[in-house]
């Protein structure tokens, strides 16, 4: 009768205590405590969409779906999302990826080099599926299989429509203005300082019976610097040999300094001098920047150079050669498009090319139809610049966003 | 006395406190056991203090111990950027796609034969024909695939980079969270985040940029206003510039600073 009693009593406490809520199985959770009444597994994600991710170069798959209902609701106990992916339905699945709970979507994206341990092929089939955790390891949910799908590259990125557009409109004006410059239309370039003390300088040195020193920088043979710089370089060739002037030009890179000997040698044989042209006039130093800065202000100081041109590319190195030519005492003229550079060659040398007047003296110094016609491309390119800024800002300060988006491109 | 006994003078008591610092280095204090690694080390570091201060001697003027620094650095940098470029480029990259055999005999692992890799193969045989002077013509072959390959490559970079991409930056608000002349002057200060300092950012980033462009436009020329905005421009381009001079010679201040250092420490142990 007692015992009887005993789970009479009992069986009322049990009815007449609460009942155990999500939101007392989610504090434990988080606690970290795992009770047998806690290995409740959250709802897994559904409607899992895959497809092969746009405008890139393959070895990449997309993937979205809806969250768990226990993300943010109902058990509320999910902390993220693993992704696994397997060549087929029945694995083996590896894991690719962890993202926190609340996310919606995750981009998979493998190598592209086949020796690569996490190479991505192309063209074959994957299946994926999404785990769903919690703060306890051993308590998730996954999903069902999706798949398969195949990842491909794309031949053409529509996210770089902008790009095409400008390179479209830059080759037309420019093919527009060689035409003309070839047609024998006179295209005006204003005057720039820096140009006219070129040939100042070349007389100097004829006159003090002392070399011409040509620095090139730093850039590789194919930087849009170097190869305004060669036809500077050029042009100063072709003054030297006539006048029968001395030249240095020491090299940075080697193929550089091969386009340099060339350029130099055809500028003698422009000026009827071939004879005069020695190859040891261009000669390569090292790739290394600091021996090369070391070896150039050598020459600087034991050959005398009466100008000091320096046009190109150049890095840390400018100060340091532009002071030794100062403290040499010849005439320097740089120029460069290294913006962190330009500062130094203002500081030091007598004239300086910012940024596109290099590219400026390259035309206008080889008044060639082919540089004018450029040239003449870049400042109309200019004016478009300046009309689309004024008119997109105009839009932005009415409140009108969609033209800014239209300057987007993605990578 | 003449100036080569002053040389020779000059060099003996260089050569001595060279031999000096070496002895000392090698055996640094009681107790510690010389090795031969202590006496290499010892070695090595007073040859590049003297090294150092012949770079700095520089700042005297030339004379022979920055040209015996120049050379060996131009010599050795030289021969190092060869044998990098050999391992790196030919034995690293080219051999495991083109030969088994050599990359037995060079001892690198065989990827697999790639005939892409036989472009960049005839293109440097046909940049060494410049040493043939019947051959050397075929060089421009492989400069002329070099230069113009790169240079259009470049071309879409930076229409990407410094041309679109700026020109989307340029499309900023004049009137930052404008809630009336009022809210303005109340809030009239130079936080980083205030109403008048986000406003003054746009505005300097929409007239530097409008008068900057003026400045590099070469078709005309700079008279009346066109030349008023284009004074305008190369104001802004000059304190540009004068910002990043202060800004760049921090950077090589702390270049010295690691060169005294070395001088300091690692070779004379002066500091702590």
């Amino acid at each position: 009768m007692k015992r009887q009693l005993l789970l009479l009593l009992l069986l009322c406490l049990a009815v007449a205590a609460p009942p155990a809520t999500a939101q007392t199985a989610e504090d434990s959770l988080l606690s970290g405590e795992t009770t047998g009444a806690l290995t409740v597994a959250p709802g897994p994600v559904s409607n899992i969409q895959l497809k092969d991710t746009d405008n890139d170069h393959g070895h990449s798959v997309t993937l979205s779906w809806e969250i768990s209902p226990d993300d943010g609701a109902g058990l509320n106990n999910v902390i993220g999302y693993e992704i696994y992916r397997a060549p087929s339905m029945e694995g083996p699945f590896v894991k690719r990826a962890g993202v926190p709970a609340g996310s919606h979507s995750h981009v998979d994206v493998g190598s592209k080099e086949k020796d690569s341990p996490d190479y991505m092929e192309d063209y074959i089939d994957y299946y994926y599926k999404i785990r769903t955790i919690t703060a306890d390891s051993a308590v998730y949910a996954e999903s069902a299989v999706a798949g398969p799908i195949q990842s491909y590259g794309q031949w053409f990125n529509t996210g770089r429509v902008p790009v095409l557009i400008f390179v479209a409109c830059f080759l037309a004006l420019t093919l527009y203005f060689i035409n003309r410059a070839k047609g024998g239309a006179d295209l005006y370039v204003r005057p720039l300082a820096g140009i006219g003390a070129v040939d100042e300088a070349i007389g100097r040195a004829t006159e003090m019976g002392k070399p011409i020193l040509y620095v090139l920088g730093l850039g590789t043979a194919a930087d849009i610097a170097t190869i305004a710089s060669y036809t500077i370089l050029g042009r100063v060739a072709k003054k030297v040999a006539e006048y029968q002037t001395g030249l240095i030009v020491p090299c940075y890179d080697p193929i550089v300094m091969t386009v340099a000997q060339e350029t130099v040698k055809a500028s003698y044989a422009d000026a009827g001098r071939p004879d005069a042209y020695k190859e040891d006039m261009v000669y390569f130093v090292t790739q290394s920047q600091f021996a090369y800065v070391a070896a150039v202000n050598g020459t600087m100081l034991r050959d005398h150079p009466a100008t000091n041109i320096y046009m190109g590319k150049f890095y840390a190195e400018s100060l340091i050669l532009a002071e030794t030519g100062a403290l040499a005492g010849s005439i320097q003229i740089a120029g460069t498009d290294e913006i962190a550079q330009i500062p130094f060659f203002v500081v030091a040398c007598d004239y300086t090319l910012i940024g596109e007047e290099l590219y400026a003296a390259s035309a206008y110094l080889g008044r060639e139809p082919l540089l004018l016609g450029s040239l003449k491309a870049q400042d109309y390119a200019k004016a478009g610049v300046i009309l689309i800024a004024v008119v997109g800002f105009i839009l932005l300060n009415f409140g009108v966003d969609g033209f800014k988006e239209f300057f987007f491109v993605s990578n | 006395m003449n100036g080569s006994r002053w040389m020779l003078i000059i060099l003996i008591a260089v050569v001595a406190l060279f031999l000096v610092s070496w002895a000392i280095k090698s055996f640094p204090s009681s107790g510690v056991t010389v090795s031969w690694s202590s006496i290499r080390h010892a070695f090595f570091v007073t040859l590049a203090a003297f090294v150092t201060l012949a770079i700095f001697s520089f700042l005297y003027k030339d004379n022979p111990y920055y040209k015996f620094a120049e050379h060996l650095f131009v010599g050795v940098s030289a021969a190092y950027w060869m044998c990098v470029g050999f391992w790196s480029t030919f034995v690293g990259n080219l051999i495991p796609r083109i030969s088994p055999g050599l990359s037995k005999f060079f001892g690198v692992p065989y990827k697999e034969f790639t005939f892409y890799y036989f472009v960049p193969l005839i293109l440097g045989i046909l940049l060494l024909m410049r040493l043939s002077s019947k051959a050397g013509w075929l060089s421009r072959w492989a400069l002329a695939f070099i230069v113009g390959t790169t240079a259009g490559l470049n071309l879409i970079r930076y229409l990407r980079s410094d041309f679109i991409s700026q020109v989307s930056n340029t499309f900023v608000p004049l009137l930052v969270q404008w809630k009336g002349a009022g809210a303005f002057f109340s809030d009239f200060s130079l936080a980083s985040g205030g109403q008048f300092t986000l406003m003054l950012t746009n505005w300097v980033i929409f007239i530097g940029t409008f008068c900057g462009l003026i400045y590099f436009f070469f078709s005309k020329e700079h008279k009346g206003v066109f030349g008023a905005a284009s004074r305008v421009g190369i104001w802004v381009l000059m304190i540009t510039f004068g910002a990043s001079f202060g800004y760049t010679v921090m950077g090589r201040v702390s270049l010295l600073v690691g060169r005294l250092t070395f001088l300091f420490d690692d070779w004379l142990g002066l500091l702590n």
